[in-house]
Formats: structure tokens, C-alpha cells, sequence
């Protein structure tokens, strides 16, 4: 089976290639890249001039809720949305009901995530066992299983003592631990980000300093293991000064990730346009200009390795309640590109290639996954977008099983326009 | 008029609806002062009292109030623990509205709630507290309490003193005396201080001594036994020590001044029973001023329901 993409601009940063290139795919996987390449008897697919043909996303921050939660979402439901989103791969976080601290569950995962034959769906395990932050859970099991990262995501890993051991642990393996930071007696029973709004509103804070200080530690044990660390939805500018500063010491084996709604909106947003909009509570929560406006930097500079969502779904009813009672999260898959494209590429922030390298070839690297590259031989895993397509995002429209989006009737500019797996087209939009 | 069918919070009143309530509270004192201290403004008008948390005084002083106006009220106190079994608050409120009452009063723990009903119930809401956000009856029974003795709001030195941080009666009473152009003095401790306190329009301090100085009005918010939990503060010995309103301390003030305290107080942690019982204290007024001011509130929502039927 060939498929050939004809036209349109190859933004492939692994492979440091950005110009017209036609791409042919060969049985799932990239066969040659090239100018004016014959059909060679396959599908031809005629891309745009000014589309982006580019490796195929890969979003390592997804709450896919299965099992356990199948009325937030489900892998079929999930990965759908991935898709949908120009994801070509997503890794799904481990709290589930119950925790994948176990190869049963990664198993169970996987076999649904191929049962749906969209994205690619990379489990990541738990820590420790139920993710009590008390037991270590059998990391190689988790490996042989399947598990690419292991978080006890939703929760820190409270203890300095687990943390160390396990980056000394998972360091064996090659396989690297994701940090959801917050300190738990600073978080308290915090709604908000600790400024003007909350404080204005009556919402209970959680300062920056919060997460900072557990990326802080976790940098200094990272060190001393050197074990491969990455901390997950960074928010607090201390956090990003932190992360700076480690990397700027030449610790390559700390990573970073930031999600959209971190360098697109504030805390403000509690207040505005409606006031304690469930949809707007998240954790870590939005923060305020001067955090916004540090992501947008250390996504500029490369102090940010990676965008992933934190994917959150959750069902109306839950977030259809008083704002301290309603769940932390947001659903992301879907509005992560036109965010991208908006307000980082079209705001002049930073560049195509640059894009795709935060939303494809750094997560894989971070990772160690498959994909990211558009290499002779690789997995032909590609998405193509439309960078100046205008975009009205519309929750009712998502293709995830909830809506809880901040973003319903934004209008954008940057689509997805086909996502490929395996040489095999799951996603069309027609634009 | 009001502009609001609602009254979720003095951040949306303008000055002028400010003084509107408060110059009909002042219409229905006078009610109060009649042997038969009823008139028939809302007769056939159902209120519920929904109350998700504990309170005396301002669940009585609202009912008082609803029944001097002739409404058909019913006052539901509901345990947390009933609400956790399982009903959200907008199936609760949507039940109650089934029976069609026209307006609800309600306290709640989660600041914001009232506006989540409002956003998606049809009665007219008004909030009789929600979290750490706002109790906008209380602040305007406060200025109504501060008007009758000063004759003004603009131009005085209001002291506000206590637990800053989780207090929905600052918030209010901020907004309040800020958009009738009183000066406002914030005065806590810092751990009891809500983020960027200065953004909110008064002059914060950590000293009691200068916050009080000259000051025409003092209001003393309640220290919650619990804090100690949370590291606030060391203990409310320590606490009186600093901040508690003696009758040494009154003296610094204007020789007029007034003591207000929304209650319920915890003398000898925020103020000496001295001071609470003393010569300047206004503490019951305001008590009585309460019904007043929620007459008119009842009253100025119920016409507005009237002219958009």
C-alpha cells in the first residue's frame, strides 16, 4: 500500500527539513521524501501550498479516564478526539479507577486503544502502587507491559525519599518520571491561583511557589541521581526560572512541559467573562500576566521542551456545581493546535518549525516514543495543517465525550487538516 | 430601581442603588416603630430561606423582615451532610423551584454559588453570604448603621479589623464604603491578609494602634477558634494582645467614634467585653438596622419582579 502527499511545506525539525517536499508512505512507514516524487502506482493525496506536512503529533498529557471513568471519557472516545486534534499519539496518565500501577491494567489499555485503531496510546504507570506515594510499583513489569513514563499525575510524589529512588530506579530503565509539583501543605485545600482574582472572589489560593519548590527539589535530585525527569504542566514563572537554571547547568535529563491554556490565558479568566467558571478551574491553576507571560518566554528560548494538554475530561454534571466542589481540568486535545498556532506562531512568538518541535519531536524525544520524524523509515505517523485557516472552536462539536472547554467560541486561526497513523488516514477535515 | 433582578453582591450595585436601599431601609424603620409592625407589600410573594450553613442572625433578621412585608416564607436549613449524599445545589434549587417561589435567599460556603444559580435558575437570588466573597446586606446594614450616626458615608476613616482573609463581610463592606468614598484601613496580621489587599481600595496595616487612629468607625471581624489549624496565628491570647479592641485602644479613635462587629463575636479574642458593651458600641443596632435594610432589599427586588412580569 503506497500513499503518496504531494505538495505542501515539510516542517520535520529532527531531520532539520523545511521546504516543499512531496512524502511517500510505503506500508506505514515514510519511504522516501523528496522533490516531485513519482506516484509509483500508490494514492496520490494533493496537499495545499502553505499546509504543514509534519511529523505527527504526540501529546504526552492525556487523561483518557478508562478505566473507571468511562463517563468523562473513553480510549475509543479519546483517542477520537486525539485525532481530531492532529494527535497522531497520546500518552495516558495513570489515575485511573483503578491506578494503572499494574501491567493488567497498561494491558487492558492497550488492547482497548487497538480495539479503537486511531492514535497511538502509550500508558504511563503509576509510581507507586494506587499512587499513595508509600510503595513503588513494579516499574519493569510496567515497562515489559508497556509503560513509556511513570507519574502518580493528579497527585505529587509527596516524598523526597520515593522520588529519589525512583529516578535512581526508572533511571535503570531508561524510562523517565513525570512530576506533578505541588507542595501538599502549601496546596491546601487551594481552588485557585493565589492573586487579586481569587483573593477578590473568595476562592481559597495556591501560590506558585507551590509547584516551584517541588520542581526545585526534584531538579537538585535529579542531579544527584541522574535519573530523567520531566515536570508536567508547569505553571508558576519560579517553576520556569527553575527549569532555566538546571538546564543552563547542563542537566540534560531534565525535561518540561506546558499546556495551552497556561500561555494563553489568567487568572482573570476567573472573573471574566463569567465569574467562577467551573471550566476555567484547573490544577495547577491559571495563574496570573506575569506566569502567562513567562511560559510564552521559556517557550522562546527552549526552556520548554514540550506542549501536551493535560487532557481532562469531565462530565458536565460534575463541573455544573460550586466552584470549590467543581473537578480541576479542562478537556485539551482538540483546541491545542489553533491555541498554538494563534498565539504563539501567528503572534510572532515563535516559528512553524518550532511549533512542531514542542508538539512532535520533542515529545517523542522526552519520551523515547516512536514518531516525531519524518525520517526514511520511520513510522509514518503525519499530520497536516492548515496554519492560517480560521477556526471557531465549539464545545458542543468536540469529538471527546466531555465539553468542559474555556475555549467555546473562540475564534483561531491554524487547523488540522488530516491526521495520518501508519500510513493510514484517520482524520479529514474538511476545511 | 434596582438594575439587578438579583442582589449577588455589592460589586454590581452602583452608588446610587447603594443609597436607594439604604434611603428606604430608612422609609421602613418606621414599620418597626408601629405597635402592628406589619404591611402588606409582599403579600402572595413566596420567599425561601436557603441556608446551607449555620446562622442566627441573619437567617432571623431576613425572616423577620419577609414577614413585616406579608410574604409567605419558608426557611430551609440544610445540613452539608444532606447535600454530599448525592443532590448538587442546582437539582436542590431547581426542586424549590418547582413550587414556584419568587425569590430565594441564600447562604452558602462556596463563594459563588449565588451566581451559579442566578446564571441558570429563574427566581431572583439574593445572597445572604456566600464563602469568603461577599454578604452585601450585611455591608449595607453597616452603612445604613454608619449613616444614622455620621450622616454621611464619604470622607470618614473607617477602621476595619480581624480575620481580613476569610471574611466575606470585608469584601463587602470594602466595596461598599470605597464606592461612597469613605477611606478604608485594613488591619490583620499578614497571614490574615488576602493577596494584594492594597489592590482592593483601603490602606492595609499590621498595627491596630494606626489603623484606629482617628478613626470614625472601627468594625471588628471575628477571629474563628480554628485558625490555629491553619498556622494564622500562634494563639488568640496572642492575638488579643495585638490586635483586640480595648477601651485603651478606643481612645486613639475620634471621640465619636462607633463599634461595629457583624457577630457572632468572641470577646476577649477580638474585643474586650468592655468595648463590646461600652458607650460607643452600636453592635445591636445593627442587629435591628438588619431587618430594615432587608425589608427594602425584599422590597426593591419584589418591585423589579413586578415591572419585568
Amino acid at each position: 500500500m503506497k500513499l503518496l502527499v504531494k505538495g505542501g511545506r515539510v516542517v520535520d525539525p529532527a531531520n532539520g527539513r523545511d521546504g516543499e517536499f512531496d512524502v511517500l508512505i510505503e506500508d506505514g512507514r515514510i519511504a522516501r521524501i523528496g522533490k516531485s516524487l513519482p506516484a509509483d502506482g500508490g494514492e496520490v493525496l494533493a496537499v495545499q501550498p502553505g499546509w504543514i506536512v509534519a511529523p505527527g503529533l504526540i501529546d504526552i498529557h492525556v487523561h483518557l479516564r478508562e478505566p473507571g471513568q468511562e463517563h468523562k471519557e473513553t480510549i475509543a472516545t479519546g483517542v477520537a478526539a486525539a485525532v481530531a486534534g492532529g494527535f497522531t499519539a497520546v500518552a495516558c496518565m495513570p489515575n485511573t479507577d483503578p491506578v494503572n500501577d499494574h501491567p493488567g491494567v497498561t494491558e487492558l489499555i492497550l488492547r482497548k486503544a487497538a480495539d479503537a485503531n486511531l492514535a497511538r496510546v502509550y500508558p504511563i504507570g503509576a509510581v507507586s502502587m494506587s499512587s499513595r506515594g508509600e510503595q513503588m510499583s513494579e516499574l519493569a513489569a510496567q515497562k515489559a507491559a508497556g509503560c513509556v513514563a511513570f507519574t502518580d499525575d493528579g497527585r505529587p510524589v509527596a516524598s523526597a525519599l520515593l522520588m529519589r529512588r525512583a529516578l535512581e530506579y526508572a533511571g535503570m530503565l531508561g524510562v523517565p518520571i513525570v512530576d506533578h509539583c505541588e507542595d501538599p501543605s502549601l496546596k491546601g485545600d487551594g481552588v485557585a491561583h493565589e492573586g487579586f482574582y481569587a483573593a477578590r472572589l473568595g476562592l481559597r489560593g495556591i501560590p506558585g511557589v507551590a509547584e516551584s519548590i517541588m520542581v526545585e527539589r526534584d531538579i537538585a535530585l535529579a542531579a544527584l541521581t541522574g535519573g530523567l525527569y520531566h515536570v508536567c504542566h508547569m505553571s508558576a514563572r519560579e517553576s520556569i526560572r527553575a527549569v532555566r537554571a538546571a538546564k543552563a547547568r547542563g542537566l540534560t535529563n531534565v525535561t518540561c512541559e506546558v499546556a495551552p491554556h497556561h500561555f494563553v490565558m489568567t487568572d482573570e479568566a476567573l472573573e471574566t467573562p463569567i465569574r467562577y467558571d467551573t471550566n476555567v478551574k484547573m490544577n495547577p491553576p491559571l495563574r496570573d500576566a506575569a506566569d502567562r507571560d513567562a511560559m510564552l518566554e521559556g517557550i522562546a528560548d527552549g526552556t520548554v521542551d514540550v506542549i501536551a494538554t493535560d487532557h481532562a475530561p469531565h462530565h458536565a454534571d460534575e463541573k455544573l456545581v460550586e466552584f470549590d466542589r467543581a473537578p480541576f481540568g479542562i478537556v485539551g486535545l482538540e483546541t491545542c493546535v489553533p491555541l498554538v498556532f494563534d498565539r504563539l506562531v501567528h503572534a510572532g512568538r515563535i516559528g512553524v518549525s518550532r511549533a512542531i518541535e514542542l508538539l512532535s519531536t520533542a515529545p517523542a524525544r522526552v519520551f523515547r516514543l516512536p514518531g516525531g520524524s519524518l525520517a526514511d523509515g520511520a513510522i509514518a505517523d503525519i499530520t497536516i495543517l492548515a496554519p492560517d485557516a480560521p477556526v471557531t472552536i465549539r464545545a458542543s462539536a468536540l469529538r471527546s465525550k466531555s465539553k468542559n472547554t474555556p475555549f467555546d467560541g473562540w475564534q483561531l486561526k491554524g487547523a488540522v487538516v488530516m491526521t495520518i497513523v501508519g500510513g493510514r488516514i484517520v482524520y479529514r477535515n474538511d476545511l | 430601581m434596582l438594575k439587578s433582578r438579583h442582589l449577588l453582591g455589592i460589586a454590581d450595585l452602583e452608588p446610587d442603588e447603594i443609597t436607594l436601599i439604604l434611603d428606604t431601609a430608612e422609609a421602613m424603620t418606621e414599620i418597626a416603630a408601629r405597635p402592628i409592625k406589619k404591611v402588606p407589600t409582599l403579600r402572595g410573594r413566596t420567599v425561601v430561606n436557603l441556608f446551607f450553613e449555620p446562622s442566627t442572625r441573619t437567617r432571623m433578621s431576613f425572616e423577620v423582615a419577609e414577614k413585616r412585608l406579608s410574604a409567605d416564607t419558608l426557611s430551609i436549613a440544610v445540613a452539608q451532610s444532606s447535600v454530599t449524599k448525592g443532590e448538587t445545589l442546582l437539582d436542590t434549587v431547581r426542586n424549590l423551584e418547582a413550587m414556584a417561589p419568587d425569590m430565594i435567599v441564600m447562604r452558602h460556603a462556596s463563594s459563588g454559588a449565588p451566581h451559579l444559580l442566578a446564571r441558570l435558575c429563574r427566581s431572583a437570588i439574593i445572597n445572604a453570604g456566600d464563602g469568603m466573597h461577599e454578604h452585601p446586606t450585611q455591608a449595607l446594614l453597616d452603612a445604613f448603621t454608619i449613616r444614622e450616626h455620621k450622616k454621611r458615608l464619604d470622607g470618614l476613616k473607617v477602621a476595619i479589623v480581624g480575620d481580613l482573609l476569610h471574611s466575606r463581610v470585608l469584601r463587602s463592606n470594602v466595596l461598599l464604603l470605597n464606592r461612597m468614598g469613605a477611606e478604608v484601613w485594613a488591619c490583620a496580621p499578614p497571614t490574615l491578609m488576602p493577596t494584594e489587599l492594597s489592590r482592593f481600595g483601603v490602606r492595609p496595616t499590621t498595627s491596630i494602634d494606626e489603623a484606629i487612629a482617628d478613626a470614625d468607625v472601627i468594625m471588628m471581624l471575628r477571629i474563628q477558634h480554628e485558625r490555629m489549624c491553619g498556622h494564622f496565628i500562634p494563639s488568640t491570647r496572642e492575638y488579643f494582645t495585638l490586635f483586640g479592641l480595648t477601651p485603651e485602644r478606643v481612645r486613639r479613635a475620634k471621640p465619636d467614634v462607633i463599634i461595629m462587629h457583624p457577630g457572632p463575636m468572641n470577646r476577649g479574642v477580638e474585643i474586650d467585653s468592655d468595648v463590646a458593651d461600652g458607650p460607643f458600641s452600636v453592635i445591636l443596632e445593627q442587629v435591628t438596622n438588619g431587618v430594615a435594610v432587608r425589608m427594602a432589599v425584599l422590597y426593591l427586588l419584589a418591585g423589579q419582579e413586578a415591572a419585568t412580569d
